[in-house]
């Protein structure tokens, strides 16, 4: 392990209680995040990507539990973390940002209320001070004269302005990790760029490593520097973002990029991966993505494949994608 | 060039908010403030050929799902005429009238919201046919086996309720409910992009596959470019309520006109292309409520001239079959 380790994720495994069991969304998962490295995180609706993001910050409910792994920050491990000393490190070394920035604004604060209390909840200094870093930080993101926009209110500003008060937010007290999840997916194309590009910026000048959620493997592609691919709640395919995306080995992540309009000629027909996802509480024995699968022999209905680091990536496959 | 089958002439609609008691007391003491207006469809032509697929791309707020709705019949225009077939929707009467609300059909995007959640599949396809007495009763059932059967839908499924399907399997049922009437033209407004990216396709590849079987039109409203490149002939690019630029697919794509359309198909994320250094497309969609002079685009454009400040673009021919309001296209007059 490289002291540029900013997280360490081991044997991760998230249940949902029901009546009729305990359902695996997060089904044992590694992966590590080192520091100014953006890891994209993609999946599918109930692929188990987002309950993975709020596993790692402990931000799970019951009827949720997380049943077994490691999240060790920093040397230590979040799981056996106090409630105090989580809270200490939520909105200070690891920040959070979410699809709809109305779940981490508060309507009734205005911008510049809600920015210092995030700083003087974790720092010492004057109200004054607090609101130039305020001020500063929402200049990072290329919101235009922030002094004003800091009296104003959440309902006051569009999405896309938004979003970029909840990244500025996050990013105040320079975190170490910034967990985002699918924070451009409810924004136009253009204003996704640019959110894209914001976040590209910063990441390389603050050095925080990143964890980008989302179904969108385009927008992965222009942004991560590794790709971990998920599927029914266990990380199919993980790697650079070169080898992964130009040469995947898994048949999901390869049907996942063919399935793109960009990959056939106008007009033609597009490769479709057959089938739907499993539902969680009726996942196949073996290898989840079996039945979807063109490759699948006999061995995959009854063992699941163990992840293998094979030809620079990680993978969970018995008959994988010639080289 | 055959007649089209649909037509859209200088086509607007305007919503005005609700005037406030303080609004009200005012106009009594003769004060009147003119109502907000906003302008989400503003003097839009169209034409959609026979057969055709035309797609309708544009940001939020543009006023595609505006325009999808007036075409459809679920909205009136407040200016303008639209023509199906020749003829002109606002003085069908009757059976006319009925005759193209049922060949004109829509595809929502939100496959929860579109189906009524207390109906059998079958009843939901089959609702039409029977209120508007299309078939004979003892003839409904088989349409409706042969529509689920048309879109993929297994017959098992005819009496289950339809938050026991999947997405991309409700958007199905929505496109099953629209061919059981043998529609002519549909109008999609995003119908792919509440739906995971592997389901897409296969939507995508149903809604091509029906459409070569049936000889369909399609009005296709996405914000996707990517998908509306691959499944349009002709595409076009709404800003602020109006066109500003419509041409074949193919040739706007390659060799964008209109600034916005360059930056729109810049901006789409690629698998190819790695750590791009995005160059995004500075400020935001201006308010509809308040749009700047000129053209609507200037603020955000990197080619604006003084003219472009002042004197509005009109959509004009650049190329056969081509047009795009932008003075870069055409020399403004000086006034």
């Amino acid at each position: 392990m490289t002291a540029d380790i900013v997280l360490d994720v081991r044997g991760l495994k998230t249940v949902f209680h029901a009546v009729d069991g305990a359902w695996p969304a997060v089904d044992g998962v590694d992966f590590t995040v080192a520091r100014g490295e953006i890891l994209g995180l993609v999946g599918e609706s109930g692929s188990g990507k987002s309950v993975t993001g709020f596993s790692l910050v402990q931000l799970i409910d019951p009827p949720g539990e997380i049943v077994a792994g490691q999240v060790l920050f920093g040397g230590t491990d979040l799981r056996a973390a106090s409630e105090d000393e989580l809270r200490r490190l939520r909105g200070d070394r690891i920040a959070m940002i979410f699809q709809d920035p109305l779940m981490t604004l508060n309507p009734v604060l205005s911008v510049g209320e809600q920015m210092t209390e995030a700083i003087l909840e974790h720092r010492r200094c004057s109200r004054a001070d607090a609101l130039a870093q305020a001020a500063a930080a929402l200049a990072r993101v290329g919101i235009s004269s922030p002094e004003a926009r800091l009296k104003q209110y959440p309902h006051e500003f569009s999405g896309g302005m938004r979003q970029r008060v909840a990244i500025a937010t996050a990013l105040l007290n320079d975190p170490a990790l910034i967990i985002a999840d699918e924070p451009t997916t409810a924004l136009d194309v253009t204003i996704q760029a640019q959110i894209l590009y914001q976040v590209q910026k910063l990441s390389r000048e603050t050095g925080a490593a990143v964890i980008w959620i989302t179904h969108d493997l385009a927008v992965v592609a222009e942004l991560a520097d590794r790709v971990a691919v998920m599927y029914a709640g266990r990380i199919v395919e993980i790697g650079a973002a070169d080898v992964v995306l130009d040469r995947p080995r898994h048949p999901y992540t390869l049907g996942l990029l063919n399935s793109s309009a960009a990959m056939v000629e106008p007009g033609a027909r597009l490769h479709q991966i057959d089938g739907v996802a499993p539902r969680i509480d009726s996942r196949p024995s073996g290898c989840p993505f079996r039945p979807r699968c063109t490759r699948s022999l006999a061995v995959c209905a009854d063992v699941d494949p163990p992840p293998q680091a094979q030809d620079g990536r990680t993978l969970r496959c018995h008959n994988p994608v010639p080289a | 060039m055959t007649a089209p089958l649909f037509e859209l002439r200088g086509v607007a609609k305007y919503f005005r908010g609700k005037t406030t008691l303080a609004e009200r007391i005012l106009a009594l003491a003769g004060r009147r403030q003119p109502p907000a207006t906003l302008r989400a469809v503003d003097g839009v032509d169209l034409t959609v050929a026979k057969g055709e697929v035309l797609g309708l791309v544009g940001e939020s707020g543009c006023g595609k799902s505006t325009l999808a709705r007036i075409a459809t019949g679920i909205l009136a225009p407040t200016a303008g005429e639209v023509f199906y077939q020749g003829r002109a929707v606002a003085g069908l009467r009757g059976r006319d009238r009925l005759d193209y609300l049922l060949k004109v059909q829509m595809i929502f995007q939100d496959p929860y919201a579109s189906l009524d959640p207390r109906m059998r599949v079958s009843r939901i396809v089959g609702e039409a046919l029977a209120v508007h007495k299309l078939l004979p009763r003892r003839e409904i059932d088989g349409a409706v086996d042969r529509a689920l059967r048309e879109v993929g839908l297994d017959l098992a499924y005819r009496d289950r309720y339809p938050h026991q399907f999947s997405g991309g399997q409700r958007q199905r049922i929505g496109i099953a409910r629209a061919l059981a009437v043998k529609p002519d033209f549909l109008v999609c407004d995003e119908p792919v992009s509440a739906l995971d990216v592997s389901i897409q396709a296969q939507v995508i590849n149903l809604f091509m596959d029906v459409r070569a079987r049936h000889g369909l039109t399609y009005l296709f409203v996405s914000h996707d470019l990517g998908l509306v490149r691959h499944i349009s002939d002709r595409v076009a690019i709404m800003y602020l309520g109006r066109i500003v630029e419509i041409g074949p697919a193919a040739s706007v794509f390659a060799d964008p006109a209109h600034p916005y359309s360059a930056a729109l198909i810049k901006a789409i994320p690629s698998a190819a292309r790695r750590k791009a250094g995005f160059e995004p497309l500075q400020g935001e969609l201006p308010s509809p409520l308040a749009p700047p002079p000129g053209c609507p685009f200037h603020p955000r454009c990197d080619h604006a001239m003084p003219a472009c400040r002042e004197i509005r673009p009109e959509l004009a021919e650049i190329a056969p079959g081509r047009s795009a309001a932008c003075h870069l296209h055409t020399a403004p007059k000086v006034a």
